[in-house]
């Protein structure tokens, strides 16, 4: 039995405390892309390696490589030396593991959050998007393409808001 | 896993990506109306990324070749992402020839999106239950996306047909100049893992719905078209793109930033 003394848990409180660079209210564990951490001990070392797996959120997302820097950063401020951080594509990342949390923040913040789960396919129908402002299904689709890679931009008939609608993936 | 994609079919997936996000990139800045350079940059953007992927899954499969001399190599030795999409010339480039086509006009950028877009999701449909995890990983994630550049120029082919006359006109010869070209997605001389005579029938409804909804007579498969793309012979504006694209790369080798 080695003797860690760094606990996974410990681990997943720090990366709860690494944001997006594009959405800065969110975690990387609010957007469900950190799929394991693993803290292990070999025999001639003296400090834990650290290793969080993650998987990309959209394919052309420029902010990929920078939230792998930042969770890096982030575990190495918080003294931990050896930090190996992995990418897997696979199963391909989906909105649907935005945690519900991550959702709520994201509309507080004043993005829509995903309306409807991706893998039915419904998310290119004609979907209702609520604007998060006012709260009103009165709103309409402005362009299918918004700031980010990640959203469209929508406007709210009622309050005559433009927001940002998180696109369902 | 039995099936393993040949390097040849990753660079061909990954050549398609890159050489048409490299075209649509060449809008932004220059769109009708902001909605719109911003729609093309994400869908530039979009391709750059999946060419990425593919790249790199190439670039680890020709790493674990004893022989890899014939592949363009970093200072380390290694294959990557970035030798194979700025350290081969035209000849060595896979990916079709209507890609590599000039933007042209609204009407030719958009019709050019929607014949490849439409392809390219059926093909990622295919690809994304393929028993190769990462071929299937990285399709299922393009897939998504793609399903949004077949809607978003959908919507501009039929603006533009059920349009005015200067549209329809600028549509129609986008179509004459577009269609000896699509040839070419059925030929799969690669080899790729999929059921080519279904993806055709679906590709030819799907592209004669929207034809009749902009009032374009029904396109039918061409009994000859323009081909080489896959084999490395190409038009003469792929050597034009690769000259912009690679030129840092080649006047300051292993540069970074």
């Amino acid at each position: 039995m080695v003797t860690n003394t760094i606990s996974e848990a410990y681990v997943w409180e720090l990366l709860a405390q690494v944001n997006d660079p594009e959405v800065p209210v969110l975690s990387v564990l609010d957007l469900g892309i950190v799929r394991a951490v693993t803290v292990s001990l070999t025999a001639n070392e003296n400090a834990p390696q650290v290793t969080v797996t993650i998987t990309p959120t959209y394919t052309g997302c420029p902010a990929t490589d920078l939230i792998a820097m930042n969770i890096r950063l982030g575990l190495l401020q918080a003294g931990i030396p050896k930090v190996n951080i992995q990418t897997v594509l696979s199963p391909a990342w989906t909105t649907d593991w935005i945690t519900p949390e991550g959702a709520a923040k994201l509309k507080a913040y004043g993005i829509a959050p995903p309306v409807g789960k991706s893998l039915d396919n419904a998310y290119l129908e004609d979907i209702t998007v609520p604007c998060p402002r006012c709260g009103s299904n009165d709103t309409q689709l402005l362009s299918a393409f918004g700031s980010t890679a990640c959203k469209a931009l929508y406007q709210c008939s009622d309050c005559k808001e433009p927001f940002d609608y998180f696109k369902c993936h | 896993m039995s099936y393993q994609p040949t390097v040849s079919q990753l660079i061909h997936l990954a050549d398609n990506a890159l050489i048409l996000g490299h075209r649509l990139s060449e809008w932004c800045g220059h769109g009708p109306a902001l909605e719109q350079d911003i729609a093309l940059s994400n869908i530039a953007l979009d391709y750059v990324g999946a060419a990425r992927n593919w790249y790199q899954l190439a670039a680890n499969q020709i790493n674990s070749l004893q022989d890899k001399a014939a592949f363009p190599l970093n200072a380390q030795g290694e294959a990557t992402e970035d030798t194979l999409a700025y350290l081969r010339d035209a000849f060595d480039f896979k990916n079709f020839l209507l890609l590599e086509l000039p933007n042209g006009d609204w009407a030719v950028t958009t019709l050019r999106l929607l014949l490849s877009a439409s392809y390219q999701q059926l093909l990622l449909q295919q690809l994304s239950t393929n028993e190769h995890a990462d071929v299937a990983a990285i399709a299922a994630k393009s897939l998504k996306e793609v399903t949004y550049h077949v809607r978003w120029s959908e919507d501009w082919v039929k603006r533009l047909g059920d349009g005015t006359d200067e549209s329809h006109q600028r549509l129609q010869a986008a179509y004459h100049e577009l269609w000896p070209y699509i040839g070419e997605f059925w030929e799969n001389k690669l080899a790729l893992p999929i059921d080519i005579a279904s993806m055709q029938a679906q590709w030819l409804a799907k592209i004669n719905q929207v034809f009749e909804a902009s009032h374009l007579p029904q396109g039918v498969l061409p009994t000859w078209h323009q081909t080489g793309g896959t084999e490395g012979i190409h038009t003469e504006h792929l050597g034009y793109i690769l000259a912009e694209m690679q030129f840092l790369q080649r006047a300051y080798p292993n540069a970074e930033w």
